[in-house]
């Protein structure tokens, strides 16, 4: 069991980081598509709404990298060596974006915007071949054991290559409507609206496509996906798709937000499902774990780190989500209002769930590390896991 | 234990790379990358908070404008750390999946803890700099210390990475395989973390101080010798002449803890073949592999025992301990030190120049030569701590953990890492430029009203000396 926490925190990783940056990766994408009057507005909401929270976004693949070669050393080698290409690819799409990012600040933005949105195809594209390549039980055991190539150029590779470049475009069209609306743009809102659904209706389509092609292909993990706990979270995840159509429909951002925040998440939590408990071929997650007490300093530090993350997260994002970080301050009621001010979309019921999470990774990581091995440890560990679904729960929230 | 090296790690055999040493260099260019970006994050946000708290102690505008400009600035490289440093944790895995699948679960944790350390670094870095006016001063203020802290906690991790890899433990070896690894004690018990993170660090202060000086003292020399530019180049430069002669014994003390755990690293800093009592120093000069000798070098009899063990009689073990496959390529190693320690001597020089000056005669130096001094310093701080990460990482070469893990074991079997490089070194230069590009429209943008047009008199109220 122990061995399985930190598989099940990576998928909590790539589920956060496909929401929050996956927004940031489908932005630029809007602003290179926006044509007409409207065009320059689309632009400068994009770089602007992104801005803030950009870096911390981005430290969730970090996370990811290094639970994995902490946790399942052989798993991490073997992945980066055989998928070098579309990793490295990603990684450079990444510093692109980044370079635009920080000259878009102060530069005009035409050619900037090309750069990023390449970039922007970019990473979402290979980092979801490398999520085909894996799922779809191309990488072996071993030193760059995999084919270079064809281990990330393959039917199911390519179509979840292409659906996660399809669902960054659309968690960013969500994002824009919700961050034009509050900052009082409505006609802008409107703009991104319409193409937050059609492009949630192209990921949907694209999505059941992936399907058909993991079908054909007889090594994919398609049956985990028809079947018992991974068919559920397929469910799970067109009913929230559809939801969040819905809701955006009916202009309620906020929560069409949440709808596709889930969706994605549900997705995640499929793979991780119909895969296990192999982890690469024939190797499961059990025999690829790293020793317990490994493991345990892992979890024992992750939590030290929820513990001080998950109050700055939310007060960043309460701050960007507030609209404290707008243009216009004189919009806000009071210039040097208190720290708690800019925090309503969190409201008091959640801000006590969040005490609540944070005093329970607190009682999970003394728990859990205090005491070696035995009953306690596992309840908290239990503990620990709870505190870590509440925060994420809000955080998906906020 | 050199049999047990090349059939270490089981599902990991050692592969033939015959790009090795591309692999080896593609290292090394995203490490200068990002080394620079580095030192900003760990000084930059003390110095930028510093100003901001001068500005609220004295009232006076023009320290805060000075905070509030740098902190643009300090967003910047920061997000260009963040992705050099991506990159990096990247390329862990496609360049050296042997030595991250036999030992990432032994030093894994750091990276654990370095990852929450830059999360919160992130998370204040842009409360601080997108919050300017609009929180009160003080929280304003608060929200730079856990920026601050952040910092430090990261650069610990890191670094304890590295010494452990300078002074590998906490783990046992049975056989091929990796036993009984207690990954606190690999992290934290180690000799070598202490005297690499302090250096590491003053390197950090020493190189902010004197870029951002250097920055000032170039307007300084053009005639520009308002408060402003006087306050901005005075405080980091204030910050680098103490630092700089701090670095020479904690440099000191460095070199004494790699005299003692990695004798063979040692040696190749100095160029010496072999074992002697009494050692000479050697300063400049070219290694010749053939004849083991130093050429036209300058020799200090009894110098290096002295410095290495504080005794002008003390035994140096030489190159000739080990055999030809398991020393480091000398003149890298040599060169790179006697580069960093040079830049390092010169830095004190200025140091010891600026400090005369303001405690003899009160006032700043009037030479002109020292103004362009310190805008070399700036440069040569960065050359010195890239050097200095040469003489760590090459002078511990042919091993990527010390005498447990070579490099070519650690190496992916992947072909093609040629075309990553050089894709790579396209990619890198287009960041560099642009971060240029981007610094120079920073540095255009017109000072707030006000602050532009202040008297031309320092802050002490007299007349600035010309
Ligand atoms: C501003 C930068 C700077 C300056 C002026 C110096 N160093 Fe340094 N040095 C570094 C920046 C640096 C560094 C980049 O920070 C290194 C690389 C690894 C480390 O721990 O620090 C380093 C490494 C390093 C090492 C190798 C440590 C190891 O392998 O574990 C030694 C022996 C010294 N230094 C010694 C010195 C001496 C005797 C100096 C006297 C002037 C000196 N350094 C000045
Ligand atoms: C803690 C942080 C580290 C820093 C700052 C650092 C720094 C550097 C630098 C500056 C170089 C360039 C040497 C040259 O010019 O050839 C280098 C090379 C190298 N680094 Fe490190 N290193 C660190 C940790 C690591 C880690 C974790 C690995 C993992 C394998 C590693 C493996 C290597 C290897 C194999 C080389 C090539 C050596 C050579 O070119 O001869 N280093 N490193
Ligand atoms: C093996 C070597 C290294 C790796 C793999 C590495 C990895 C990283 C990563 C992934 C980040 C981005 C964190 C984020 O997303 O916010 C980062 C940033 C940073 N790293 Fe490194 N790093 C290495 C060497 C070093 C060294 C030697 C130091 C310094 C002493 C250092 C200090 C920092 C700092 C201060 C940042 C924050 C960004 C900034 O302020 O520029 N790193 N590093």
């Amino acid at each position: 069991m122990l061995a399985e926490i930190p598989v099940f925190l990576m998928l909590v990783g790539i589920a956060a980081y496909i929401v929050l940056a996956g927004a940031d990766f489908g932005a630029p994408f809007w602003a290179l598509t926006a044509r007409g009057d409207r065009a320059e507005e689309i632009r400068e909401q994009t770089h602007r709404s992104m801005a803030p929270v950009w870096e911390a976004n981005h430290v969730w693949l970090i996370f990811v990298l290094v639970v994995c070669w902490t946790a399942y050393p052989d798993v991490f080698g073997s992945i980066f060596s055989t998928l070098w290409i579309p990793l490295l690819l990603a990684a450079i799409g990444i510093l692109l974006r980044a370079t635009a990012y920080v000259v878009g600040g102060v530069a005009d933005r035409t050619a900037i915007g090309w750069v990023s949105a390449v970039s922007s195809l970019l990473t979402p594209f290979m980092l979801g071949t490398v999520i085909g390549a894996i799922a779809d039980g191309r990488v072996p055991v071993g030193n760059a054991a995999g084919d270079p190539i064809t281990s990330w150029l393959n039917p199911v590779s390519i179509s979840i290559g292409i659906l996660a470049v399809a669902f960054c475009a659309y968690l960013a069209a969500i994002y824009l409507a919700a961050d034009a609306e509050r900052s009082g743009k409505d006609d802008l809102a409107e703009a991104f609206r319409v193409r937050a659904i059609g492009s949630g209706f192209v990921s949907g389509a694209l999505a059941l496509a992936g399907l058909g092609v993991m079908a054909t292909d007889d090594r994919s993990i398609y049956d985990g996906l028809v079947s018992g706990a991974g068919l559920i979270a397929v469910i799970v995840s067109g009913a929230a798709g559809l939801a969040a159509i819905a809701l955006l429909w009916l202009r309620r951002y906020p929560a069409a937000r949440v709808a596709g925040a889930l969706a994605t998440v549900a997705v995640v939590a499929g793979w991780g499902l119909a895969q296990s408990p192999e982890i690469l071929p024939g190797l499961t997650i059990d025999e690829a774990a790293a020793p317990e007490n490994v493991i345990i300093a892992l979890l024992f530090s992750i939590g030290v780190g929820l513990l001080v993350l998950i109050p700055s997260m939310l007060l960043l994002y309460g701050l960007v989500l507030g609209g404290r970080f707008d243009a216009d301050p004189q919009k806000e009621k009071g210039v040097l209002a208190p720290p708690g001010a800019g925090i309503d979309p969190i409201s008091s019921p959640g801000r006590r769930a969040a005490i609540g999470a944070i005093v329970l990774l607190g009682l999970g990581a003394l728990l859990g590390v205090g005491l070696d091995g035995g009953f306690l440890m596992y309840l908290g560990i239990l503990v620990l896991l709870t505190g870590l679904g509440t925060g994420a729960v809000l955080l998906a929230r906020s | 234990m050199i049999e047990l090296i090349s059939t270490i790690g089981a599902p990991f055999p050692v592969v033939d790379q015959n790009y090795l040493l591309e692999a080896r260099q593609m290292q090394a260019l995203s490490f200068a990358m990002h080394i620079p970006f580095v030192c900003f994050g760990v000084a930059f946000p003390a110095l930028v908070v510093f100003m901001e708290w001068l500005g609220q102690r004295t009232g006076q505008p023009h320290y805060t404008e000075i905070a509030r400009r740098w902190s643009k600035v300090m967003i910047t490289l920061f997000a260009a750390g963040v992705v050099t440093g991506t990159l990096l944790s990247f390329e862990l895995g496609i360049l050296w999946p042997g030595f991250m699948s036999n030992f990432g679960d032994v030093f894994g944790l750091a990276f654990g803890l370095e990852g929450f350390s830059f999360f919160i670094e992130a998370i204040f870095i842009a409360i601080y700099v997108y919050g300017w006016d609009r929180m009160s001063p003080r929280l304003h203020l608060l929200t730079g210390v856990p920026v601050i802290a952040a910092g430090i906690t990261g650069s610990l991790m890191v670094i304890a990475v590295n010494a452990w890899m300078n002074n590998p433990g906490g783990f046992d070896m049975a056989g091929t395989e990796v036993t009984d690894v207690r990954p606190w004690e690999a992290l934290f018990g180690n000799s070598h973390l202490w005297p690499q993170l302090t250096h590491m660090y003053v390197a950090a202060y020493i190189a902010v101080g004197f870029l951002m000086a250097g920055v000032y003292a170039f307007l300084w020399l053009k005639g520009r010798r308002d408060r402003y530019v006087r306050t901005a180049m005075l405080v980091p430069l204030a910050l680098a002449v103490v630092a700089a002669p701090v670095q020479l014994v904690i440099g000191d003390w460095s070199a004494k803890n790699v005299a003692e755990s990695q004798p063979v690293k040692l040696a190749a800093m100095e160029g010496l073949y072999k074992t002697t009592d009494g050692a000479p120093e050697t300063i400049g000069g070219w290694y010749n592999e053939k004849t083991n000798e130093i050429e036209y070098g300058i020799q200090i009899p009894k110098m290096l025992s002295l410095l290495a063990y504080h005794d002008p009689n003390a035994r140096v073990q030489g190159l000739e301990i080990v055999p030809p496959e398991d020393r480091p390529p000398v003149n890298v190693v040599r060169i790179a030190f006697q580069t960093m320690v040079g830049i390092g001597t010169f830095m004190v020089l200025l140091s010891f120049w600026f400090l005369l000056s303001w405690f003899r005669k009160k006032q700043v130096p009037r030479s002109k030569w020292f103004y362009r001094g310190v805008m070399l310093a700036g440069p040569g701080a960065l050359i010195a701590t890239i050097s200095g990460w040469v003489v760590t990482e090459v002078g511990r070469q042919p091993w990527v953990v010390y005498e447990i893990l070579r490099t070519e074991s650690a190496v992916t079997g992947a072909d093609g890492i040629v075309f990553g490089f050089a894709a790579l070194a396209i990619v890198y230069s287009v960041l560099i430029a642009a971060t240029i590009w981007v610094l120079f429209r920073l540095a255009r943008k017109p000072l707030s009203p006000g602050i532009a047009d202040d008297a031309v008199t320092d802050d002490r109220g007299t007349p600035v000396a010309g």
